[in-house]
């Protein structure tokens, strides 16, 4: 039996090696040649270092890579303190708090961005509910709350996607240990809330939930469409300055934009080892004061404090939302205007010529990448299961690996590969290169609750003789509905909201619902944005329902697992 | 005025030989070209899914549009495939190309063509030679692009809350001046930043005609010397004291719509009528023209080397220059861009086609365009947008 759980971890692997890795070596091997003066198709071909020297003369180069690392690490770093110090206060009821987050997670980062740009220009939504009344404002005035300099706007846009998503991490990792219990002692020795949670819970939490803040992190540094929407244009973030230069009229600029995107490449994996750095630090000052011993009680207002935060934040990021809705039904909504003047149902009236394709593309990509990616899952756990071996390290790197480099280093390239075996501009390619990024979000949500399995059920089928194909089948699968609906349904997200790669390898030919919506805001049309946006939102948000629902109708019969199995 | 914007599409081609035409036709049939167009504005997107309808019934040609960000997009994917050794059976059929753009694909050999000149439809055109738009940007496009929709730079703005607009672009300066914070441009990266800054340069440059050659470096140091000094004292009071643009035209009338400045800027003198139709801008939205006319030139769409549906695009290419095309395209209600034929070219039914087009007073009259100044040669562009990004980007 070991060997045959060897078998099929054999069989994983390789379809990881050949499917997901060698296409993103060989990506960046074409970026690569790129980025030292090789690239054939436009006259280039000597090795030199002149793309690096040119990227390094580029307008506004130093200032983009401080952009980039203030608003990506800065943005990591306080996302990990108020999902922490959220978590500290509201732990018992984060369950109920999840609902709330869950049209946060599930909104695209471009839709997203979009309704918190409207909410928070100058002549945005919360601008038109005060004004003139409260403000005396008869026109917009000219603050920079959106696209300012520093990047604030773009902190406060990435920080509503991470901090649900760390929360959620961070929720699903306590649920693996005994936290009242640790809390009831710790209190009882008179230490602070805050305290507990910080020497004695989080120094536990902090491992489980670190590959997702290194996803966190590498995201953060490498986004695109947010940083468009809300960050400053002058210079902008080095990623948003990546794709001008890959797009510059200039054919010419293709080489320092392949440079820069190995060093976008070189940020995220610097960053990482600066935060593995730090961590150490951390692990070193953390220890000399716990052995300190302080008490800490005076705790309490730092963590209501981060509380707020986080609940300003939810609220922004849900107004955002409902911001589009209320614009997809608007026809003319003018400064200072608390509402639309009037209404129109135009935009949602042509789905013919525009949404209904999309929504149709999106559907069939989203559940093709969705079922795969989660029959590659099982597959591997269950390889892992059958080996009794748990995960190797360079295991874990392989599945992470799509997530931690910054797609632009890699996508140009794949395309170019892709294009030579002939399957660009197909359904297979954009389902192949959304799987790359698919796969790893499925395992984040499969793998903690695949490891909890109460291994005495397995016991018993298989000392009732059950082969263990049967006991995947008619034990651990229906035992798992639960997370593999919500790994399922987190795949169905992760699927409708890629961007590049969907764009890269469908050959622009595939329109979907974010393809779309991207394209448009690039319009100024509000509404025909809310439209794509809503839609964009409204899909996974089916899906994360689904994933509530269906385990309900399953479990109708069995109480026993109707309970937080997830 | 108008036949000096007309485009002569190609130098030294012969006479469309119908035959060849007919062999065209056959072997478009059942094609569905991919045209690669931008697609931030809806009223063109409708526009080209019309066409399409109209080209499948006539000829069995569909169309699907490639909705781009950006027109390098395109560029980019052919690079590509060339890259990729795919030098048959492209995935590009049809782009809306212009200026640099088009000049790279050119200088590059990724264009195929010249096809232009041997459009049936190409007789409505004013072929002269030296037409003043036998050419994109000064470049001579010799039959690798056709022309499909006129475009003139107008500025956008609310007649309700600006009682008096700048007279030119000098007189962007005193308005500033007086409204400080109000007035803005694209990001100079963007095509239409970059026409601001070419409107302004043609304005304020001692010498114009030095702008339709080449560029050189002492040529650029004394054209651009006022153009920098005016934008020097300009920027400080501009919207966000000019550190950061709105991505791009459509943004920024957004921005006017929501009132955070005073005007929009467009390469089509029927946009402010369109968008008030759409609801996008209040109803006594208004365009306007410098004193001393503005640049104008022609859209173009172009095929690929390496186009796998050429002969569709070269239908679709032809159906855009057909006279009741180009009349329903000039529709206020449909696109409002004007017609890029040679009126004398046309006969008395096919006139009267335009002349029975509705108006709308926020659309102005040719009359009212004031001259057409020439594009700069496109290489002005590249290098004053790299002097721009030097001076202002830090």
């Amino acid at each position: 039996m070991r060997g045959e759980g060897r078998a099929l971890r054999a069989v994983v692997a390789a379809v990881l090696l050949g499917g997901f890795v060698l296409p993103i070596i060989a990506g960046f091997a074409q970026t690569g040649r790129a980025a030292f003066g090789v690239l054939p198709a436009i006259g280039a071909n000597e090795w030199s270092l002149a793309p690096w020297i040119k990227l390094m003369g580029l307008p506004g180069f130093s200032t983009s890579l401080r952009l980039t690392l203030v608003t990506g690490i800065g943005s990591t770093v306080l996302a990990l303190i108020l999902a922490t110090g959220f978590a500290a206060l509201m732990h018992s009821r984060l369950a109920t708090t999840r609902r709330l987050l869950t049209p946060l997670l599930a909104a695209p980062h471009a839709a997203l961005a979009i309704g918190l740009a409207f909410l928070l220009a100058p002549s945005g939504w919360i601008a038109r509910i005060l004004s003139p009344g409260l403000t005396g404002w008869d026109r917009p005035p000219g603050l920079a709350t959106v696209n300012d300099g520093w990047g604030l706007a773009l902190i406060v846009g990435l920080l509503i996607k991470e901090v649900p998503f760390l929360l959620l991490v961070i929720g699903s990792a306590l649920g693996q240990l005994p936290v009242r219990e640790q809390l009831a002692a710790g209190r009882a020795l008179g230490y602070g809330r805050g305290m507990v949670w910080a020497k004695v819970i989080l120094p536990q939490v902090y491992p489980l939930i670190r590959l997702p803040i290194f996803i966190v992190l590498a995201f953060a540094l490498s986004v695109v469409d947010m940083a468009i929407i809300l960050g400053p244009s002058n210079p902008p973030t080095l990623a948003v300055a990546i794709v001008r230069w890959f797009s510059a009229p200039d054919i010419a600029l293709i080489l320092p934009a392949s440079a820069a995107a190995l060093l976008q490449a070189a940020v995220v994996a610097g960053a990482v080892a600066l935060w593995i750095g730090a961590e150490k630090l951390a692990r070193w000052v953390g220890l000399w004061w716990l052995r300190r011993g302080g008490r800490g009680l005076a705790s309490g207002p730092g963590l209501m404090l981060a509380g707020g935060a986080v609940f300003g934040l939810l609220a922004l990021g849900l107004l955002a939302l409902a911001s589009l809705v209320v614009w997809s039904f608007a026809w003319r909504w003018s400064f200072p205007q608390a509402l639309p003047e009037s209404w129109s149902l135009k935009g949602w009236m042509t789905p013919g010529n525009g949404w209904g394709r999309a929504l149709k593309a999106s559907l069939v990509i989203g559940l093709a990448t969705t079922l795969a990616s989660l029959t590659l899952a099982i597959a591997w756990l269950e390889g892992e299961d059958r080996a009794r071996r748990g995960r190797a390290g360079w295991a874990q790197a392989l599945i992470y690996l799509p997530l931690l480099v910054p797609q632009i280093g890699f996508l140009y390239g794949l395309n170019v590969l892709f294009l030579a075996i002939g399957i660009s501009g197909g359904m297979l390619a954009v389902i192949w290169a959304q799987m790359l990024f698919v796969f790893p979000y499925v395992m984040i949500a499969l793998s903690d609750p695949w490891r909890a399995l109460d291994r005495q059920h397995l016991r018993a089928a298989a000392a009732l003789g059950a082969p263990p194909w049967r006991r995947l089948v008619a034990v651990k699968l229906p035992m798992l509905v639960r997370p593999l609906m919500v790994a399922a349904a987190i795949g169905f997200a992760v699927s409708i909201a890629q961007y590049l790669p969907t764009l890269f390898m469908g050959a622009g030919r595939i329109a979907t619902l974010t393809t779309e919506a991207v394209t448009l805001a690039s319009g100024s049309d509000r509404r025909v944005v809310g439209v794509y946006a809503v839609l964009q939102a409204g899909l996974p948000f089916l899906a994360y329902g689904a994933a509530l629902l269906v385990p309900g109708l399953v479990y109708r019969n069995r109480r026993g697992l109707q309970g937080g199995a997830g | 005025m108008r036949p000096l914007l007309i485009a002569a599409l190609s130098l030294g081609v012969a006479a469309p030989a119908l035959a060849d035409w007919q062999q065209t036709l056959d072997t478009a049939r059942g094609q569905t070209v991919y045209w690669n167009a931008w697609g931030g504005d809806a009223r063109t997107n409708a526009f080209i899914a019309w066409v399409g309808a109209q080209t499948e019934a006539k000829y069995g040609v569909k169309i699907e549009q490639v909705k781009l960000t950006d027109t390098a997009t395109a560029v980019t994917q052919v690079i590509s495939e060339k890259a990729a050794g795919k030098d048959a059976g492209g995935s590009v059929d049809m782009i809306w190309i212009n200026g640099p753009n088009f000049l790279s694909m050119k200088e590059q050999g990724l264009l195929h063509g010249p096809f232009a000149g041997d459009l049936p439809n190409a007789k409505y055109l004013d072929l002269g030679p030296d037409a003043a738009a036998s050419v994109d940007f000064t470049v001579p496009v010799e039959g690798y692009s056709s022309a499909w929709r006129l475009a003139r730079f107008v500025f956008t703005y609310d007649s309700a809350v600006v009682m008096e607009h700048p007279k030119d672009m000098a007189g962007f300066l005193a308005y500033a001046q007086a409204n400080p914070g109000r007035v803005t441009h694209p990001d100079v990266s963007n095509f239409m930043g970059a026409t601001f800054l070419k409107q302004a340069l043609v304005e304020l440059a001692p010498d114009r005609t030095a702008l339709q050659a080449p560029v050189t470096d002492a040529a650029f140091a004394t054209a651009t010397a006022p153009l920098w000094e005016w934008y020097d004292a300009l920027r400080p009071l501009m919207w966000r004291e000019g550190k950061t643009f709105p991505e791009n035209q459509s943004v920024q009338q957004q921005m006017l719509n929501d009132g955070e400045v005073d005007f929009g800027v467009s390469f089509d003198p029927a946009s402010a009528a369109g968008a008030i139709a759409e609801g996008l801008l209040p109803d006594t939205a208004w365009v306007f023209v410098p004193q001393g006319g503005s640049i104008g030139n022609i859209s173009f769409v172009a095929i690929p080397y390496n186009a796998a549906n050429r002969e569709g695009a070269e239908v679709v290419a032809n159906f855009l220059l057909d006279p009741a095309t180009q009349a329903h395209q000039q529709n206020i209600d449909v696109l409002g861009s004007f017609s890029v034929l040679d009126p004398s070219k046309l006969n008395a039914d096919q006139t009267a086609l335009f002349a029975a087009l509705p108006s709308s007073p926020a659309l102005p009259k040719l009359e009212d365009l004031g001259p057409t100044l020439l594009e700069p040669h496109a290489s002005w562009m590249t290098k004053l947008v790299d002097a721009w990004g030097e001076r202002y980007t830090k």
